[in-house]
């Protein structure tokens, strides 16, 4: 069955945890034991009613703050298709844990508190949304019950949003707005009768007829990329001389007898076989994770990237990136990290910071040296070997990276290439 | 499975003989293919285990030709390091931790691979694919690292460790699936038979030496499966006659209860999960 990935993002208290409960709730998706656990700990809070967020927010923490601190990932289905949630925290603070959840996600829930409106948080998420390359992203306006189900309000929050991300988005995105209220379930799975002006579908009913586009929006036609993971080499008596490279295809499709070249040695050799465990395929694409072997003895290692003949990407050495800065330390000019791009890890230096973004104003700051906690800037970087990426525009799967502080080994940074 | 090959010096596969540690195996020997799984298999052993989960276990490991390392939490009682629990609910269940750290540090393990998945629990829920461990294999859920796309991080210090959950994103309906269609074998319990049993809290107890049974509890007859397979202490039966893989997953499919409704370990407390978890526990 297909699975449609979806990223929920908003401020605090906008009522995330409460609409995903409420999703969960309403499409029978909680079990008799887990709702009778809720109605307990409900009861325990003094509240008068049960209280859905508690079935996502997990930890300690999170209960006594009545906050979201990190991603919880949840899964429904529907007779349709299987949903997997990623409910990011809306907290400034956990901006990090915001990017994690929708990094892997085609869908993009943002929640509007009716009464709040537009937010700087509401823009930030808009804007990562965006850098990511999302295609969809549904605006749902929350909590319409407290506005007394008013289309005015509501208009008047589209109109704002509309105004607030201006050219924030990019070709091929989509964005839906729906008004809902997760506490009463209202245009949730089924259309509201409190809204009888809306005329759009219910939340579940756009999820459902989202198209599941598996990679992001792109260039038409994405080149094959293959970074080996694990180079298998056997050596029993009935796998001699075997040497298996193995790896998931980031993008495009490989056949058997292509030609292709291993970089960075750029020797090139045609296509043997292509196995899946103990299946020959004869043609595998992007998320498959297989063994491919090659008709020549080329040199070929781990972090290494198969590519087909004449789509070879630039080897580059020094990158113009967009980064979204995750660690409190701040990035500045001259500093080292490691960059890891797919399986290919290289020494990295920072040359210069060229702007930061003011997600407020969506405007740009040049003056500023540093890169601090859930801001984005563009920057430009030096590296010790070669990185294969494609512009992040063109191929996603292969136009982002990742950047390790050494000190502490944490990843500190995501990039996406220019 | 790759990854973790790649990255990390000395890692394991965490093997209890569920379901859910029998399809790592299944996806380490598909990563590896031809060649061998390149990870040991280790067992931490309460002793208070279904015999049937034993039996499957050692044969399976003999039928791969796995290396098997087992820690005994009856050695850290021996030693002084854990104190059995007493009273109608002692379970080893909580001692495990103690012992899983104990085997992590003498056997120099960098990296354990655990089936564990998001949906079993709220705070499962909220563990990354790469799970950092500190020294003293304490997890912090405020400082998790960030994970984008399919890049992992693996680097870590001396000392510390990372869990790492390859099905993390499979749902119980998934793993039932996949079980299906590889046609792998699993332990005899998690069909339906004939077992002694007892009743508790509204729940099905296996009847075991291992349970302290007060004189009003008495075993009967049943025919019975198991959803979930851990300690003997702490997990109880379902009521099923589900005795084939398609009838498992109708019964998964029509269940109301979930499959962790079935663990007596986690009831202890809302946040019984969490504390393990923060205390090492996988």
């Amino acid at each position: 069955m297909d699975i449609l990935r979806i990223a929920t993002a908003g401020s605090v208290d906008d009522g995330k945890s409460t609409l995903i409960g409420r999703l969960l709730y309403e499409t029978k998706s909680i079990t008799k034991d887990k709702i009778e656990a809720l109605e307990a700990a409900s009861k325990r809070k003094g509240l008068d009613f049960t209280d859905l967020s508690l079935l996502t927010d997990g930890l300690i923490a999170e209960r006594e703050q009545g906050i979201t601190i990190d991603v919880a990932h949840i899964y429904f289905n529907t007779p349709q298709r299987k949903y997997i949630i990623a409910d990011t925290p809306g907290h400034f603070e956990y901006t990090r844990n915001m990017v994690t959840g929708a990094s892997n996600a085609s869908v993009s829930i943002i929640l509007i508190d009716s009464r709040n409106g537009v937010s700087e948080q509401t823009k930030r998420h808009y804007y990562i949304s965006s850098l990511l390359r999302v295609e969809e992203v549904i605006v749902a306006v929350n909590k319409m019950d407290l506005v007394g189900y008013d289309q005015s309000r509501f208009e008047e929050i589209k109109a704002d949003f509309e105004a607030a991300v201006g050219k924030s988005g990019f070709e091929g995105q989509k964005i839906t707005f729906i008004p809902i209220s997760s506490l009463y379930g209202e245009n949730i799975t089924t259309k509201s009768k409190e809204m009888p002006w809306y005329g759009g579908d219910s939340l579940l009913s756009v999820l459902e007829g989202i198209e599941n586009r598996q990679q992001r929006v792109g260039s038409e036609k994405v080149p094959a990329r293959m970074g080996v993971q694990h180079v298998i080499r056997p050596k029993t008596e009935e796998y001699h001389d075997y040497r298996g490279y193995a790896g998931r295809i980031s993008s495009g499709d490989l056949a058997v007898g292509d030609e292709v070249v291993a970089l960075p040695g750029r020797q090139s050799s045609k296509i043997k076989t292509i196995e899946k465990f103990e299946t020959q395929l004869q043609h595998a694409v992007a998320g498959d994770s297989v063994a491919v072997t090659l008709e020549d003895d080329i040199d070929v290692s781990r972090g290494n990237m198969l590519v087909k003949a004449g789509e070879e990407p630039e080897g580059r050495k020094a990158l113009s990136a967009k980064v979204c800065w995750m660690d409190g330390t701040p990035m500045s000019a001259g500093k080292n990290y490691i960059l890891q791009h797919g399986v290919n890890a290289q020494k990295a230096k920072v040359v210069s910071i060229d702007s930061v973004l003011d997600v407020e104003h969506l405007t740009e700051s040049s003056e500023r040296s540093e890169i601090a906690l859930n801001e984005i800037g563009l920057i430009q970087l030096k590296t010790a070997g070669e990185i294969f990426a494609d512009a992040y525009m063109d191929n996603p799967a292969n136009g982002a990276f990742i950047l390790i502080d050494p000190m502490s080994n944490n990843t500190v940074g995501l990039g996406f290439v220019q | 499975m790759r990854e973790v090959a790649a990255q990390f010096e000395r890692p394991a596969i965490l093997f209890s003989g569920g379901k859910d540690s029998i399809t790592l195996v299944r996806l380490a020997q598909k990563a590896f293919y031809p060649g061998k799984i390149p990870f040991p298999l280790v067992h931490v052993d309460t002793g208070h285990n279904f015999p049937e989960t034993i039996e499957f276990r050692d044969k399976l490991v003999a039928e791969l030709g796995l290396e098997l390392i087992v820690g005994l939490v009856e050695d850290d009682i021996r030693a002084g390091n854990v104190k059995e629990e007493t009273g109608k609910y002692a379970s080893r269940n909580a001692l495990q931790t103690v012992t899983l750290l104990n085997t992590i540090e003498r056997n120099k393990f960098d990296a354990c691979i655990g089936g564990a998945r998001r949906d079993e629990e709220k705070a499962r829920a909220k563990e990354r694919i790469f799970s950092v461990r500190d020294d003293f294999g304490q997890w912090d859920a405020k400082k998790q690292r960030p994970e984008m796309f399919d890049m992992l991080n693996g680097r870590i210090e001396i000392g510390e460790n990372v869990r790492v959950f390859p099905i993390s994103n499979w749902t119980e309906l998934d793993v039932w699936n996949y079980i299906k269609e590889e046609a792998m074998d699993i332990p005899s319990i998690y069909f339906a038979h004939q077992r002694q049993v007892f009743d508790r809290d509204g729940m099905i107890w296996s009847d075991s030496e291992f349970i302290n049974k007060s004189e009003d509890e008495v075993p009967y007859e049943k025919t019975v499966r198991f959803r979930t397979v851990g300690d003997m202490t702490c997990t109880a039966a379902v009521d099923s006659t589900a005795d084939n893989i398609d009838t498992i997953i109708d019964e998964i499919l029509e269940a109301e209860i979930s499959e962790r409704g079935a663990r007596i370990d986690d009831k202890r407390s809302e946040a019984a999960m969490e504390k393990r978890k923060q205390q090492g526990y996988f």
